[in-house]
């Protein structure tokens, strides 16, 4: 079923859908729920990320490690005046608990949802867990889009009422295995439905003009917006990590040798001589680099033609996210509350 | 086939409990083949049992028998005896062989010996890997014969997820992901157009989800009505 839009012209007028629409290169940050039922760690959160995006991803018991749940924490974010980006994944609620989570999202005023399979929950704090898997990614998408736009139930039946309009979005790993597969799995998103796109963390931006180039000769930049994933390294030894143990993430060698060499200074006392100011100047240093890199490859990916915004995912590190926005000349945000709809168009 | 593997001598032992007189049952099906309950590995457990607990300073008697098919009631008649003479039966079938005693001998207290894991095959000498989840509805026709429900740590039906590299899956290097295979037989067989498709939510009703499962089939039944 196509998209409807609704009466004012969006299909769901969430502040993302309008910035996009409007044609802005598009902001949204990672906020991460905390491993306890304090709200305040969300409130301190949404003031670091408030103005410098356009939305704020709130993840769904990221590496299957339990938190303050997606649709929770969004509640506050909400109240916070930041528009959340509620993730939901596969892994933990069957078609059911999904569609009754996302009527209670709607209701609470959340307006964007990110469908993700999610990672597997061997990953996580409780391994021995049964896990859900009723639906997988694109059919989550197919559902949340058809629970807008044909406003039924996955069964078939009709909402006794209000339908959840929410603006589907999906993920990309575009570096994941089997690679040549990967621009065919996201025309699969897209034809399910996705209305946006965030990809993983992208580093190897040639490997990702590649991905973006078979892309846009599947026409799929017009469909859907995609955002390309960045985020700030914290340590060489973080960029070693994702370089060697994470899959789907490609980090050049320029960039751990960049942030070795931003801990040069460091780099010939002895581990037992450095002392804690040393420690702290070097993992300032090492984050001034990290910040920085992250800002060369936003002005890289603003350059290639298809990519309408940046996911930034800075972990446990929602400080780092106004510098590199306000570095990479992205402040402020747009406002776009009045902005009619007008025909989609990117960069 | 079943692929099943033997509980630790302890646990047996402790299953087994105060009973003095112990029936070994072993199945000459499924768990034959992978070396976990067969006559021979029937024969092995009860000579273990009967030496563990006379070290123990409390020998039991320890007899193995071992059946054609533990999960037919008709292949079970002809140990009735032995079963009524014991004090406990470990069962060396899988979970249906020790089902299949305890409904066919009410009076008889059985307990397994084994811990049934998969439908699966074995891939090379001594490894049996997993090949099907029995979900009653196949799909094995879309994905070039490598199944996504058994295979895949998710389960997916549209995959690979994300967590794919280097032709394993994201839970464990030893896992290949099925994806992958999925993808690379569709490859090679030109038949790649099939994973285009987006595969609708699966009906887990056929699956063990709709609760337990039966198959009935009228034209047997009449036959064996008429005889
Ligand atoms: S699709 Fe179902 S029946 Fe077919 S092999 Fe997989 S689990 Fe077994
Ligand atoms: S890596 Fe492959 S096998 Fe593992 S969950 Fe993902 S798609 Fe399935």
């Amino acid at each position: 079923m196509a998209a409807q839009p609704s009466s004012n012209g969006y299909l769901v007028g969430s502040n993302l859908e309008r910035v996009l629409r409007a044609g802005h290169f598009a902001v949204t940050a990672e906020l991460g729920p905390p491993q306890s039922a304090d709200g305040d760690v969300i409130r301190k959160k949404a003031a670091l990320l408030k103005g410098c995006c356009d939305a704020v991803n709130i993840t769904d018991n990221q590496t299957a490690i339990v938190r303050m749940s997606s649709i929770g924490a969004g509640a506050i974010v909400v109240q916070e005046g930041l528009e959340p980006v509620i993730q939901m994944t596969c892994r933990d609620r069957n078609r059911l608990a999904i569609q009754s989570d996302l009527l209670g999202a709607y209701a609470l005023g959340m307006r964007n949802v990110l469908c993700l399979s999610g990672d597997h929950q061997s990953f996580g704090n409780h391994p021995s867990a049964k896990n859900v898997f009723d639906l997988d990614s694109i059919q989550l998408v197919q559902m949340v889009a058809a629970m807008r736009d044909a406003k039924v139930f996955q069964c078939g039946e009709p909402f006794k009422g209000q339908e959840p309009r929410f603006f589907v979005g999906a993920a990309a790993a575009p570096f994941a295995a089997p690679v040549e597969f990967r621009p065919y799995r996201l025309a699969k998103k897209v034809k399910a439905g996705a209305n946006f796109i965030q990809t993983q963390l992208i580093y190897d931006i040639p490997a990702f003009k590649a991905f973006m180039e078979k892309v846009r000769q599947m026409g799929l930049h017009e469909q859907v917006y995609i955002l390309a994933g960045v985020g700030p390294l914290k340590s060489p030894a973080m960029a070693r990590y994702m370089k060697d143990s994470v899959p789907g993430l490609w980090v050049p060698d320029e960039f751990i040798e960049r942030m070795e060499a931003a801990g040069a200074p460091w780099a010939d006392i002895p581990k037992d001589q450095l002392s804690k100011e040393d420690k702290k100047a070097r993992a300032d240093a090492w984050k001034q680099e990290g910040i920085c890199i992250c800002i060369e490859l936003i002005q890289q990916v603003r350059e290639i033609e298809g990519v309408a915004g940046v996911h930034i995912m800075a972990i446990e590190w929602e400080e780092a996210v106004r510098p590199i926005v306000e570095g990479a000349g992205l402040l402020p945000r747009p406002d776009v509350s009045a902005a009619p709809a007008q025909e989609a168009h990117h960069d | 086939m079943i692929v099943a593997e033997q509980k630790s001598l302890d646990e047996m032992k402790s299953l087994i409990g105060e009973a003095q007189k112990v029936l070994v049952v072993g199945c000459g099906t499924c768990v034959t083949v992978c070396f976990a309950g067969g006559a021979r590995e029937a024969a092995i457990v009860a000579a273990s049992l009967r030496m563990a607990t006379r070290l123990d300073g409390n020998a039991k008697a320890v007899t193995d028998v071992t059946v054609q098919r533990q999960c037919e009631w008709e292949y079970l008649d002809e140990i009735a005896e032995q079963v009524r003479a014991a004090d406990v039966v470990l069962s060396l079938g899988c979970g249906i062989g020790v089902q299949a005693i305890a409904e066919h001998f009410p009076q008889a207290w059985v307990v397994p010996g084994l811990n049934t894991g998969f439908l699966g095959l074995p891939t090379e000498q001594g490894i049996w890997a997993e090949r099907c989840a029995a979900c009653g509805d196949c799909l094995l026709g879309r994905t070039g014969g490598i199944c996504p429900i058994a295979r895949c740590s998710k389960s997916l039906l549209n995959g690979p997820c994300g967590g794919s590299e280097g032709g394993h899956c994201e839970v464990n290097p030893d896992i290949p992901c099925a994806w992958q295979l999925i993808y690379d037989r569709l490859n090679s067989l030109g038949k790649l157009d099939l994973l285009l498709e987006i595969q609708p939510p699966k009906n887990w009703k056929a699956a063990r989800d709709g609760g337990p499962r039966k198959i009935v089939r009228e034209d047997l039944r009449l036959r064996a009505e008429e005889e």
